[in-house]
Parts: C-alpha cells; sequence; structure tokens
C-alpha cells in the first residue's frame, strides 16, 4: 500500500512525512519523529497519555490518523517549555511532586495547558473534570490538582 | 547506641526537607525514556499472537504463511525455546509462552518480528494455530469443586487437605489460643462470607522491552521493571544464558506497583532478536497488560469473629481462597498471616487455600493477598461495632497490636505505630465532623509486613568533592531523591552535590526488586553505610595528611576536624579538598555496603472515609478521605504522602469499580479502561495525608517501608462507609453502583 506525505507544522517547525494510512498520528510522533514525550497508555482514547493539541483542539493522538494531521499545527510536551524555562505548569508540577511515575505527566501537562488557555481561572471541579480523560495511577491526582490551580494562579497574577 | 548505630533521634538538615526530584525535568518536558522510547538503529518491531480460548490443547501451529509476508525476519513458537524439548520450563517460561495448552484467554502462542508494526500484525493473521478446546475455570469456588475442570497437573503440595480438585495446590494455617474458648466468651458473634474480585495495578506503561542478542550467547535487553535483577535471572534461566552475559538495562519506569516484579515479554523478545540477528523491540498493547500480565487474586473467604457487649475481641478466625491463575503462587500465605495482624488477640486461626483457574498467573500489587483478607476481618469488626453500639475507633484501640505482641502470624512485633495511629485518626477533625443523610464513615486499620533483601550500593566522591550514589533499583515513586537525602544528610553537605543513578545489571551486584516497600528503607541503609565507608576513608586520607592517628579524626558537617588529643591543632578540611588531594593521599574514595538487609520494621495505618450514595443510580461519592500512615521517619514528606495517596485511590478503585469480569465463555470481558474503570480525577477529593513518625529500630534514621500499606484499608474503609450509609451489609467488592442498586431494591422490596 502507497504511503501518504504530509506536511505538517510540530511545536513550530515545519515537519513532512510519509505515513502508511492506518498509522495514527501517536505512532508517526513516536515511531517515525521520535518524540517520544507523548505516551501510549491505551491506543483507544481511554488515558489520555498521549495527549496534543491539534490545531489548537486538545486530543488523543491515538485516536488521529497520521493522514488526518495534513496541514495542521500540533503542538506536543516537547515544545511547552520555552528553551531552558519551563512553563509554570511544568514548574509546579515539580514543586508540588505532582508525579511519581511520571509517564502520564506530559499528557496530564498538555491537557492542563489547554485549559488554562480556555479557563485562567478554574475552581478545583473544573480542573477535575477537565482531566478526568487523563488517568493517572499513581498519585491519587491530589497533588496534580494542587500544581494546576496553583499555576493557573501564578499565570494570572 | 544500638548496634545499628541509629541517630534517628538527631536533628536533621536535609532529612525531613522536599527537594526537588533529580529526574523531575526529564519527566515534565517529554525527556525522560520509559520501555518503550527506545529506538536502535536496523531495530525490529515485535508482536505477540494470543490464545483466544481460556482453555485449550494447541494441536498445530503453522507460522509458515506468516514468514513468507514481505518485512517479517522471524517467528518464534515454543518450539524455539529449549527449555521445552529439555522438558525443564519454568512456570515463568509457561506464562511467557503456551507449550501444549493454552492455560487462558490471552496467553501468548506465537511472536513476530518485522519492519514495522504494521508488518507484524498482518503477520499475526497469517499464523494458523489449530486448537482443541477444553472445558474451563474461572471462578475459585468452583475451581476447587472436585468435578472441576483441571487446571494444571503435577502441582499440589502434600499438606493440602483432602477433599478438594486438583486445583487446590497449597494450604497454610497461622494462629494460636483457643478458639472455641473464645468464641464461647463472645456476647456477640458475626460470621459472614465476602467475595472480591482480580483488580489489575493499572500502570499507565504497558510493558515494554528492546533485546538484541547475539549468536556468541551474549544480550542486551532494555526494559521497564521494578528489578532488572531478577529480569536477568529469569531470562538467563529461559535462554540457558549465564548471568554475566545478559546485560539488562531498566528504562524509566511508568508505574509498576507489583506488576513489573516479574517477566511476560522479555524471553519473546530475546528469542526474536537471536532469531532474526537484529534488534527486537516488544510493546505491550492495553487490551494484553489486562489479559495476559499479572492482576491480583480474586477471593472467597469466611470471617468469624466474636466480641464482647464492651468490645473485647474474644477470637477471630478466617478461612481464605484465593485464586491467582493457571500457575501456583503463595499470595493466600500473606492474607493468611495478615488478616488478624492488627490486634492482639487471645485466640485467632486463619487458613488459606491457593487455587487455579484458567486466568492469568497473579503478579504483586501492593501489599499482595492483605486488602482482600483485611477487608473482610474489618468489615465484621464494624459490624459488631456497630450492632454492639461501640465506637469503632475506641475498640480498635482497645484490641490493637502494640509493642510485645504475640502477632496473628507468629512473631512478637517490636516497636510499632498502630495505637499512635489510631489516636491519631481519632483526635483528626475527620472523625467527628457531622454526615447528613445517605452519607456514612467508615474505618479500617491496614497492615504490610515490609521487606528488606538483598541490595548494594557505591557512593564515590568525585574529585571536586560532589557526589555519585550508584543503586540497582528502579525508581517508582521519588525513590532517587530520598536516597540522594540519605547520602547529603550523612555526610553533611547539601542535597544538590549529589547524584543517584540506578545502574544496569552489570554495574553493581544483586539488587532485589523493587518491591515490599523495601526502597527507601533497604537502599537507604546502604547508602548511610557506604557514605559512613567513605567517611572513615576520608577521614583516614586526612590522618595521613595531618600525621596523627587515624582515630583522632572526626567528621563534622561535611568536613574532617582534628578531634581529642589533637583538637583544634588543624583547621578543618572539607569533602572538597580532601577529594581534590585523593588521588595524591593513595586513590580515588569510594564507599560500598553489600547487604541483606534486616528489619524492615512492619508498617500500620488506619484509613477515614466519608461515602455518600445515590439510591436512585446505586452510585457512590468519595466525600472526605484522610489517611493516618505511620513512616518510621519521612525522607521526603512529600513522596511518603504520594504513596499513602496513591495507594488509598487505588484501594477506593478496587472498592467501588474495578474487577476483572469473565464471561461464560472464560474471555476477559473488559480488557480496557473504558470498561475496567480506575478512578479518574472527577470521581475524588482531596486525599488528606497524615504522617506518624514512630521510629523503626531497623534502620539508622527510623525509615519504615510505607508504600504498600496504603492499598490495605481502602476496602473496608469503603464497605463500612456505605454499609452505614445505606444500613446494608455489603460483602462482595467491588461495590459498583449495578450491585449497591440491586441491594437497595431488594431491601426496600423486603421491607
Amino acid at each position: 500500500m502507497s504511503q501518504v506525505h504530509i506536511k505538517t507544522k510540530i511545536n513550530g517547525d515545519n515537519i513532512e512525512f510519509l505515513c502508511d494510512p492506518e498509522e495514527t498520528l501517536l505512532d508517526i510522533l513516536r515511531d517515525k519523529l521520535h518524540l517520544t514525550g507523548t505516551k501510549e497508555g491505551c491506543g483507544t482514547g481511554d488515558c489520555g497519555a498521549c495527549s496534543i493539541t491539534l490545531d489548537g483542539k486538545l486530543v488523543c493522538s491515538c485516536l488521529v490518523l497520521g493522514a488526518e494531521a495534513d496541514n495542521s499545527d500540533i503542538s506536543t510536551i516537547e515544545g511547552m517549555s520555552n528553551g531552558e524555562k519551563l512553563h509554570p505548569l511544568q514548574q509546579k508540577f515539580l514543586d508540588h511532586a505532582a508525579l511519581q511515575c511520571g509517564v502520564c505527566t506530559p499528557g496530564i501537562l498538555v491537557a492542563a495547558k489547554s485549559l488554562l488557555e480556555k479557563n485562567p481561572d478554574p475552581t478545583e471541579s473544573e480542573v477535575r473534570y477537565w482531566l478526568a480523560g487523563n488517568l493517572c495511577r499513581c498519585t491519587g491526582y491530589d497533588k496534580i490538582i494542587k500544581a494546576v490551580l496553583d499555576a493557573a494562579k501564578e499565570m494570572r497574577s | 547506641m544500638s548496634p545499628l548505630d541509629n541517630t534517628y533521634e538527631k536533628q536533621f538538615k536535609v532529612i525531613g526537607t522536599r527537594p526537588p526530584r533529580p529526574d523531575g525535568i526529564e519527566k515534565v518536558t517529554g525527556k525522560a525514556q520509559y520501555g518503550a522510547d527506545l529506538y536502535v538503529p536496523d531495530m525490529l518491531y515485535a508482536k505477540i499472537l494470543r490464545s483466544p480460548h481460556p482453555h485449550a490443547k494447541i494441536i498445530s501451529i503453522d507460522t509458515s504463511e506468516a514468514e513468507k509476508l514481505d518485512g517479517v525476519k522471524a517467528v518464534v513458537t515454543s518450539k524455539d525455546f529449549s527449555k521445552f524439548s529439555d522438558n525443564k520450563p519454568s512456570d515463568t517460561l509457561v506464562n511467557c509462552i503456551a507449550h501444549e495448552k493454552a492455560l487462558y484467554d490471552g496467553h501468548c502462542v506465537a511472536a513476530v518480528a518485522a519492519l514495522s508494526n504494521t508488518i507484524a500484525k498482518s503477520a499475526l493473521k497469517l499464523i494458523n494455530v489449530e486448537y482443541e478446546i477444553l472445558p474451563h475455570v474461572t471462578d475459585v469456588d468452583e475451581a476447587m469443586k472436585t468435578d472441576s475442570p483441571i487446571v494444571n497437573k503435577g502441582y499440589v503440595l502434600e499438606n493440602v487437605p483432602k477433599g478438594f480438585s486438583e486445583n487446590v495446590t497449597s494450604y497454610y494455617e497461622f494462629g494460636h489460643g483457643d478458639l472455641d474458648n473464645g468464641f464461647n466468651n463472645a456476647d456477640l458473634i458475626v460470621e459472614r462470607t465476602f467475595k472480591t474480585e482480580a483488580a489489575h495495578q493499572g500502570y499507565i506503561e504497558p510493558h515494554a522491552c528492546l533485546a538484541s542478542m547475539t549468536p556468541d550467547g551474549k544480550a542486551d535487553l532494555w526494559c521497564c521493571t521494578q528489578g532488572h535483577y531478577n529480569v536477568r535471572a529469569l531470562c538467563a534461566d529461559i535462554m540457558g544464558m549465564e548471568s554475566s552475559q545478559l546485560r539488562v538495562t531498566p528504562s524509566e519506569i511508568g508505574g509498576g506497583f507489583g506488576g513489573k516484579t516479574t517477566i511476560f515479554i522479555e524471553p519473546i523478545a530475546l528469542a526474536l532478536s537471536l532469531k532474526s540477528g537484529k534488534p527486537v523491540k516488544l510493546v505491550m498493547t492495553r487490551d494484553e497488560v489486562f489479559k495476559a500480565t499479572g492482576p491480583t487474586v480474586s477471593s472467597s473467604m469466611d470471617v468469624k469473629i466474636g466480641m464482647t457487649k464492651d468490645g473485647i475481641i474474644t477470637a477471630g478466625e478466617a478461612n481464605l481462597r484465593y485464586q491467582g491463575g493457571a500457575f501456583p503462587n503463595g499470595t493466600v500465605e500473606m492474607g493468611a498471616q495478615s488478616a488478624f495482624a492488627a490486634y492482639d488477640l487471645k485466640a485467632v486461626r486463619t487458613k488459606g487455600w491457593n487455587v487455579l483457574t484458567n486466568r492469568p498467573k497473579q503478579a504483586a500489587y501492593r501489599a499482595p493477598g492483605a486488602p482482600q483478607a483485611i477487608y473482610a476481618v474489618e468489615s465484621v469488626v464494624d459490624e459488631l461495632c456497630q450492632k454492639l453500639n461501640l465506637d469503632p475507633l475506641e475498640i480498635r484501640i482497645k484490641n490493637a497490636a502494640k509493642k510485645g505482641t504475640k502477632s496473628s502470624y507468629g512473631p512478637t512485633f517490636d516497636d510499632i505505630g498502630l495505637i499512635a495511629t489510631l489516636e491519631a485518626a481519632k483526635k483528626h477533625p475527620h472523625y467527628l465532623a457531622p454526615l447528613e443523610e445517605n452519607q456514612g464513615r467508615g474505618l479500617s486499620c491496614g497492615f504490610w509486613f515490609n521487606f528488606g533483601g538483598d541490595t548494594c550500593v557505591t557512593l564515590n566522591v568525585n574529585f571536586d568533592g560532589t557526589i555519585g550514589v550508584t543503586e540497582g533499583n528502579p525508581d517508582i515513586g521519588g525513590s532517587r531523591a530520598s536516597i540522594s537525602q540519605m547520602a547529603a544528610e550523612e555526610l553533611g553537605i547539601s542535597y544538590d552535590k549529589v547524584r543517584t543513578i540506578i545502574a544496569d545489571t552489570n554495574s553493581l551486584g544483586h539488587n532485589e526488586v523493587t518491591d515490599g516497600s523495601r526502597v527507601t528503607f533497604a537502599v537507604g541503609l546502604a547508602t548511610i553505610k557506604a557514605a559512613r565507608a567513605a567517611i572513615k576513608e576520608m577521614c583516614k586520607r586526612v590522618s595521613l595528611i595531618w600525621g596523627i592517628d587515624e582515630d583522632a579524626v572526626r567528621w563534622e558537617n561535611g568536613s574532617a576536624i582534628p578531634a581529642g588529643p589533637n583538637a583544634g591543632q588543624f583547621d578543618p578540611m572539607s569533602i572538597e579538598e580532601i577529594a581534590a588531594m585523593s588521588s595524591q593521599t593513595g586513590g580515588p574514595i569510594a564507599g560500598h555496603h553489600e547487604v541483606n538487609a534486616e528489619g524492615a520494621g512492619v508498617s500500620f495505618g488506619v484509613h477515614l472515609a466519608d461515602v455518600e450514595v445515590d439510591k436512585e443510580t446505586g452510585s457512590t461519592k468519595v466525600l472526605r478521605y484522610t489517611v493516618f500512615q505511620d513512616a518510621g521517619k519521612a525522607i521526603h514528606p512529600s513522596y511518603v504522602e504520594g504513596q499513602m495517596q496513591g495507594g488509598a485511590v487505588q484501594g477506593i478503585g478496587w472498592a467501588l469499580n474495578e474487577e476483572y469480569i469473565y464471561g461464560e465463555d472464560g474471555r476477559l470481558q473488559n480488557a480496557g479502561f473504558l470498561d475496567y474503570r480506575i478512578p479518574v480525577a472527577s470521581d475524588l477529593p482531596m486525599i488528606e495525608p497524615v504522617i506518624l513518625e514512630i521510629p523503626n529500630p531497623g534502620h539508622p534514621y527510623g525509615v519504615r517501608g510505607v508504600g504498600e500499606t496504603s492499598i490495605v484499608p481502602p476496602l473496608a474503609a469503603i464497605n463500612n462507609a456505605v454499609s452505614r450509609a445505606t444500613n446494608i451489609r455489603f460483602s462482595e467488592l467491588p461495590l459498583s453502583p449495578p450491585k449497591v442498586l440491586s441491594s437497595l431494591k431488594k431491601e426496600i422490596n423486603d421491607g
């Protein structure tokens, strides 16, 4: 089967790739582009570990085909910090010990950033419901929620 | 001073602070490399073909069409493992790849390595397996019956009582005292049968490895594991290799909780690599993780407890039946040992039977065996308290195990923090906070043995006076931070001067798996001892420089100082100065410690849970949750809290939603996160952690393991809360909405 030629912008860079029609965008990010910060936890859109933004919308990259990404603007965890300068969410996750194993962390950070762009002053409940699609098995979410609320506060000031 | 030279009374400078973890930035920027994140040149991608039948004889496997597919480089079946032809396959190997029989839905029967995942998947469809389907059994009670299908022959131990099927493989018994007399002295006896379903550890990272094996018998293996030395031992045995020729490097690990203490895919990747002559990467799908890794046991349990009307427990008895899949395991032994551990009892007896079923081989999950047994015991204790109108917390304090208690499983307890933990719960505002209609409060004690085990640490003093700690235990919850803290504390230097790394199998001696809540205890102990060895050497070097006795040099705040008759004679020499001169004073300086660590110190916790039950839907909402746990000494309190919160939430999930559901056909019905529902952020309140510090005499700083105990109490705490909220005593987990709703409806119909 012939491959499809796709042109995208990923974390601000123009990136082109060839993909099999059935390959997911997650497979492309990881296996072709080696952007392995985006994780595969389930492959069925249930865990959120592969969260990215596609043209500004938060999506599970395991549910998007690589071929669908043509002419799109993609942001992944690798694009979150500005050089050496961590995004406030990243810093607050460290300050609050909001990660243990850390494998869900990239997806949660991408999702939380997307929340704060829409709602800079979320309540605890709003954070909890926004992140309900991102599974974390280590922390019980407590410190994650606190880190997101604290980052939101800092970003507002 | 005790023989261990404990210093837990001293004022700590680094211990108890909350510095950033050394692997933090990598993990928030996506740079950290987990099992599936490594790519090497010329690498192949592997996929596994799994049995769709719970129990079937494998008549034949035809791989010829798959081998012909363009891009396929190797196909393996059990025939590719010489241990089968030698007739010496270990259970671990048979679990990794089926030989004559498929023993559960999802059992591996063949595997393919190809140029891409797409090709490997296509190749699986071309493998033709002929099965003869056999009768199966997945329920523990059914499997014990004499007319049950036999899952796996030849495992029955001699002491197993008669009257069961051959699926009952082992039997355990613990306890002391006169049970009949105890029950005769009770004013009230409650006896109930409980059931719990299997839960999965639910780590977000599926198992993954990358193997490269050469025909001369050497191999390199990269994998996510809780214990790469164990991976090496198991794989070397399966592949007929010498340990020295197999180097295992642990990746960052995306959760384990006990489920990554053994192997499932690594030998398959090694065999594919050997056959293809190329590196092979093998990553499980989530469906495979549920079907073919190691969930917990499921259980069926009878508990009988007698109590006087003023709340003294007069006798306790528990009969535990655990199934752990198609191979024997000892989990029920730990259940039988831990069931009544929180109590000081005159008469107690526990018995346990292990049972085989056509399910995947169970693996450890935080405090394996304890949550089930303690759930049953703590539910009965709560029912007794409710019926006798007694305060459940007071009654636990009244009957609590303490220093000097002969435990229900034999040993006599040393310093334990149970009463202090219960007292903390009693004093906490949560305990007396008002409840509204349809709300209930439950509490439960929890217990875990904790473990030490084989441990090696090397602590290198670099020429600039900074410290490199090399340890061999994968970091699953921030242990690199706590190990660095202990090294810094002992040396009297700051945390940022230390970097701790986890070495591969060829860089250190054997290290027991990251399990048994052992790492901060045992690796910490070895790190402290290694630091002391380095200090001794540094004092010796300084004595040479100063020309005084070695004994006359003392270590204080990161420097050597002259002591005794030489006090004040020389300016202190800092670690930087000593390190800078080390080449001239005898060579590089390092401290080592190798030990089979003992004295881990048991751990107790108490949980308080408030829930509200929606009587229209049967759904339970956790409103408030507080965890009280004795940490001995919290090295990095944030990560201690994290263990307490994370374990509690896993237990809440087990209590409310999580379960393995097998159909009549013996197939797993819910092998995905949509249908196997672990708690999500919106299900939960904040989980308040209260750390108690009752020093463990077995560790220089008083550390006790904290990783496992926290999953134990939630099962009963939630069960008791729901039972009190609804005034119905539940005895089966999970308390999923349909189950609770049907009990509520029955209660209404029964009037």
